[in-house]
Parts: structure tokens; C-alpha cells; sequence
């Protein structure tokens, strides 16, 4: 029977030649993902059932990246908790300070995740890997304590939304914008439950980090996962990350798979996009934002470069070439952090940093810190943020009248050098 | 745990986990902490007027956002009995299961419970009973593994239960 990339990954970890939307299965998993926030509820929770193994320590990823380095002291005790869990299973892929990333980057970096894989984390940010055509998915603390016991969870099988991408970028445009016009267009519970697979001949205008970026975000239109078909550059990536480490398995949807839905996505006619505060299906262009308040537009306080979303090399690029030689606007305040540590120092050798300093930028290590208003750039009553993060929520980068704007690398530096929201 | 009864509190589209528990909170895993600040950025005062066996009553996509369990958790917390919503956002609903906390889909009930009404659930027919409006909403009841599940308080205890 025809399936989609997702229906196939399933069936395979669950030893089944086929699966149907809606069905019920229990699968084999190949990661099992938890960071400082979310790991203690699990370890509490894999302790309380009284398990005292887990299921492969090279299978379990322990991330410290939310609230480090450790803002406060109950921030330290949680990531103590994880360290000697870690330690006490002698887990694998434990990350802490000094060498973490923030984990949906670095995980990719150092080649956890491949094509093929089934991977659960407690993150919802997690959906990030289908960019490489792996089936992850977010879950709950004790979905993972069960997972990092038994190796299995439970999955209903989804159906599939496919977007058939044609077409090439405009310059100033990147996934990002991409991923935020489909938002737009579909909703923040456009694809609740379902699996958003991306495919076609536009393909081939997106690097595989506008593709990350992509992913990351499936979960911001309710999606269960997001997974785009693999290609050279999908192939090229993964040379530089696994290698011949390990063996993969590249599916690819059957001609006859059945979808939900289709949508047609032309890369061409995409524009700079901004979700406006408080949803990110709140979406305007820029052209339309410029001329909003009569030709003021709309100023800013704070722009935020990085995260899982957009902490890429490819994002500090982009980034270092708008600021280069100039000066973020007077009365704003720039924060930009890669999100790992090897990006982190490819912007030292590469001159980046010299150049975001000179701008009068903060240069910030790896953290989830600002996006989610935990540390290292919280918002104050009133203000505004012009952010390459991934959600705008309500008090999400600090007080509950605080206002984020969700945005590319390209529009949010130029967003600094200028005092408001411009390209 | 058979049926409950509580006053509503009721939200509209798309409550996110933010401000269910905003993530500045997110630094510890004591209920009762998560508990006090529930709603914090939503509904001020939530923590202070609720009451044990108060019933949520959300619009459509209930819960979405992130994956923390310290969402379901400080609202099961709280004290509150049930969160009815048009739908539920999927890593919520599963999680809200996984901790035990009952919840149900019913777009009906939604629109015309008013916040403040007294509600009856009967957590195996599905049927919400409004007293303070003379009303009857019916919601799909839960399969008797997922009801299994709740009654034992979470995924991890019914697991442990059954070995």
C-alpha cells in the first residue's frame, strides 16, 4: 500500500509492513531527548516507577541548554539532577556547559540524528530534525521517562499535509519567512496531529538550514512533525555530520501516498515575513509593516539573533554582513547568540564576533536563555522585540505586556541598525 | 474517580502553555510552586480564586506551545478537576493524560458554558451536566485504558499497577 514519509518510518519501527492514518502503534525508538527544564520531571518520574536502567545510554540525550550557564540556584540544581543521572547511566549524548548547544542544533551537528530515525524529545522544538528525514516528534516528561526505560512509545499514526514547494527565494528571503507565510496561511492549529511533509522542485532554493528552520517550527501549526523529502543537499549535510559513523535509511513518499491536503507553495512570490505578538499565524510582510502608523512602522527595543530557530552559522552570516561597519540604533539593545559551540567559535575565526561587538551588539555563548524569557535578554512592560525565535506568546521573553516579533536573521538585523522593523 | 463538580473558569482560542506556567517558573518541579503561579499571565488572579474541583473551559487548540509537562501538572495542582476544550493541542492532551488529569473535548459545552457556571461531569458517559443553566452537553467518553490511566493518577502508576 502507498504511504507518506512519515507512515514509513512508523511502520519500519514498528515492525509493520504498513500503517494507516489513526492507527495505533507501539515503536521502537532510535533517540530519546530531554534538557534541563524537562529531564528532571522525567528522571523524577523514571525513579518514582522504580526503573534502574535505561534502555541504551547511547540512545538518550540529556541537553543542558535552557537555563544555563545556570541562572539561579534553582536552575543549578536542576541541571545537577541530570548530571548524576547521566552520570549514575553513563549516558552518551549528555551535554553540559562548555559544550552544549542548544539541543535542536547541536544535535544534528554532531550527527545523533539521521534520515529514517524515529526520535522523541521532551522539547517541542523537537519536530526540528524532519529537516534531515527523520520522524521526531515532541512529547511530555513521562512520555520520555517511559522511553529512556523501554527504548518504545506509543505513536497514533498522522495523517499527512503535503506541501509541493516550487520555485526559488527572493534575496532577503529564507525559510524562515517561508515557514512563517505557511503559518500564516494555515493557522496555528492548521496541521494539529498531523505531519506537515515538504517536497518538490523548490527544494533546491533551500540549504539545509532554511529547511531546519522550517521543521523547527511545523509544531507552531499544531503539527505532530514536519519532514521534507531528502536530496544532494540533505546528502552533502550529512557527510559533514555522520559520515560513515552510522547507516541510514532515506525514504521517500510513495507517488500514490495519500494526503489530507496540498497546498502549493511558491518560493517565488514569498516575501519578508513578521509574525506579529501574540500568535505566530499573526503574520504581515514588511512592506506592509513599514507603512503601518502612518509611515512610522512599528519601533523596537530589543532584536534577538539566534536560537534553535535561526542560531545557524548561515544565520550569523547573514547577520554579520548586515551589521558589518555599522551600529545598532541608539536606545536598542542587540543580543545575538549562535547556537552551538562550534558555530559559536566559527564566529571568532570568521570575524563575526568582532564584527557584532564593534555593532554594539551583546555576543552571547549557546542558551534557550531569551526565547523563552528565562535569562540573558527578558523584556520589559511595554516593550518590543524583534526576534528570530519561534514563538510570541503572551509573556513569552518576559512581562506579560511585552510584545515579540517574529522574524528572519536578514529582517531582524536590519531591524537594529534602524530603531524599527525593516529589511 | 467516577464524576466531578466545580465552577468554571473559562479562556478563549489557542491558551498556550506560556502562560499556563510561563517558563520563568519553569525552574522547579514542585507542584505546589507550579501550582501558585498557574495562569499567572492569563488570569492574575487564578491562583487565588481557585478552588478544589474547579473546571477549565478553553476554545479551540487548548494547551499548544510547548511540550512541559508543568503546564497540565500546575493546573492538576491547582486543584481543578477537568479542562474542557473545543480541541486540544497534541503533545497537551497526551501529556494531560500521562499525568492524570481529566480532560474532555466539546465544542457545544464550550460555547455555552458562561464563566462562574457549576458543572457536573460524569467522566464514563461523557455527559456534562451545567446546573447553573439546566443544561446537558455530551462529550466522547475516554476508552476504558485511557480512563484506566487518569484513575490511577498518571501513566506511570497505572503502568507500575499493571506489572
Amino acid at each position: 500500500m502507498s504511504m507518506t514519509i512519515s507512515q514509513k518510518i512508523l511502520a519500519k519501527k514498528a515492525g509493520l509492513d504498513s500503517v494507516v492514518p489513526g492507527q495505533l502503534i507501539m515503536a521502537k525508538l532510535d533517540i530519546v531527548l530531554s534538557n534541563d527544564i524537562t529531564g528532571p520531571v522525567a528522571i523524577n518520574e523514571f525513579e518514582k516507577a522504580g526503573f534502574d536502567s535505561v534502555f541504551d545510554k547511547n540512545k538518550i540525550a540529556l541537553v543542558m541548554d535552557h537555563f544555563t550557564p545556570n541562572k539561579d540556584i534553582k536552575a543549578a540544581q536542576q541541571c545537577k539532577q541530570c548530571r548524576e543521572f547521566a552520570d549514575k547511566h553513563n549516558i552518551t549524548h549528555f551535554y553540559d556547559t562548555g559544550e552544549v548547544g542548544i539541543e535542536h542544533a547541536l544535535l544534528p551537528e554532531k550527527g545523533i540524528v539521521a534520515p529514517g530515525d524515529l526520535i522523541i524529545g521532551a522539547d517541542s522544538h523537537t519536530c526540528t530534525y524532519g529537516a534531515l528525514g527523520a520522524f521526531s516528534t515532541g512529547m511530555g516528561s513521562t512520555d520520555i521517562a517511559g522511553g529512556m526505560a523501554t527504548g518504545e512509545a506509543w505513536f497514533k499514526v498522522p495523517e499527512s499535509i503535503r506541501f509541493n514547494l516550487t520555485g526559488v527565494l527572493n534575496k532577503n528571503v529564507s525559510g524562515k519567512d517561508v515557514i512563517l507565510h505557511i503559518i500564516g496561511k494555515i493557522g496555528v492549529d492548521g496541521a494539529l496531529y498531523q505531519s506537515m511533509e515538504f517536497g518538490g522542485e523548490g527544494l533546491k532554493s533551500l540549504s539545509i538550514f532554511d529547511r531546519l528552520t522550517i521543521t523547527n517550527m511545523a509544531i507552531e501549526a499544531g503539527g505532530k512533525n514536519g519532514i521534507f523529502e531528502i536530496d544532494e543537499i540533505t546528502l552533502d549535510y550529512l557527510k559533514t555530520t555522520i559520515g560513515d559513523k552510522r547507516e541510514y535509511q532515506v525514504y521517500t513518499p510513495d507517488p500514490d501516498a495519500k494526503y489530507i491536503k496540498t497546498y502549493d507553495i511558491d518560493l517565488s512570490q514569498i516575501k519578508p515575513t513578521v509574525a506579529f505578538p501574540h500568535l505566530p499565524s499573526n503574520t504581515k510582510t514588511v512592506d506592509e509593516i513599514e507603512t503601518m502608523n502612518g509611515g512610522e512602522g512599528v519601533k523596537i527595543d530589543q532584536v534577538v539573533i539566534g536560537s534553535c530557530t535561526n542560531g545557524w552559522l548561515s544565520d550569523m552570516e547573514i547577520a554579520a554582513k548586515i551589521l558589518k561597519g555599522k551600529k545598532v540604533a541608539k536606545g536598542v539593545r542587540c543580543i545575538v547568540f549562535p547556537s552551538t559551540q562550534k558555530i559559536f567559535l566559527e564566529c571568532i575565526r570568521l570575524g563575526y564576533a568582532e564584527i557584532f561587538v564593534e555593532a554594539g551588539c551583546v555576543f552571547n555563548t549557546p542558551t534557550c536563555g531569551p526565547c523563552l524569557g528565562g535569562h540573558s535578554g527578558i523584556l520589559a512592560e511595554g516593550e518590543r522585540c524583534v526576534a528570530t525565535t519561534n514563538r510570541n506568546f503572551v509573556g513569552r521573553m518576559g512581562h506579560p505586556k511585552s510584545e515579540v516579533y517574529l522574524a528572519s536573521t536578514a529582517v531582524a538585523a536590519h531591524s537594529a541598525l534602524c530603531g524599527k522593523i525593516t529589511i | 474517580m467516577i464524576s466531578v463538580q466545580g465552577r468554571t473558569h473559562k479562556y478563549g482560542d489557542n491558551v498556550d502553555t506560556d502562560v499556563i506556567i510561563p517558563a520563568r517558573y519553569l525552574n522547579t518541579t514542585d507542584i505546589k510552586e507550579l501550582a501558585a503561579h498557574c495562569m499567572e499571565d492569563i488570569d492574575s488572579d487564578f491562583a487565588k480564586n481557585v478552588r478544589r474541583g474547579d473546571i477549565i473551559v478553553g476554545g479551540e487548540n487548548f494547551g499548544c506551545g510547548s511540550s512541559r509537562e508543568h503546564a497540565p501538572i500546575s493546573i492538576k495542582a491547582s486543584g481543578v478537576s477537568c479542562v474542557i476544550a473545543k480541541t486540544f493541542a497534541r503533545i497537551f492532551y497526551r501529556n494531560s493524560i500521562n499525568i492524570g488529569l481529566p480532560i474532555f473535548e466539546c465544542p457545544e459545552a464550550v460555547d455555552k458554558i458562561q464563566k462562574g457556571d457549576e458543572l457536573s461531569i460524569d467522566f464514563k458517559s461523557g455527559v456534562i451536566q451545567n446546573i447553573s443553566r439546566d443544561e446537558q452537553y455530551k462529550a466522547r467518553p475516554f476508552p476504558e485504558f485511557i480512563q484506566g490511566i487518569i484513575n490511577a493518577g498518571g501513566l506511570m502508576s497505572y503502568l507500575k499497577e499493571r506489572v
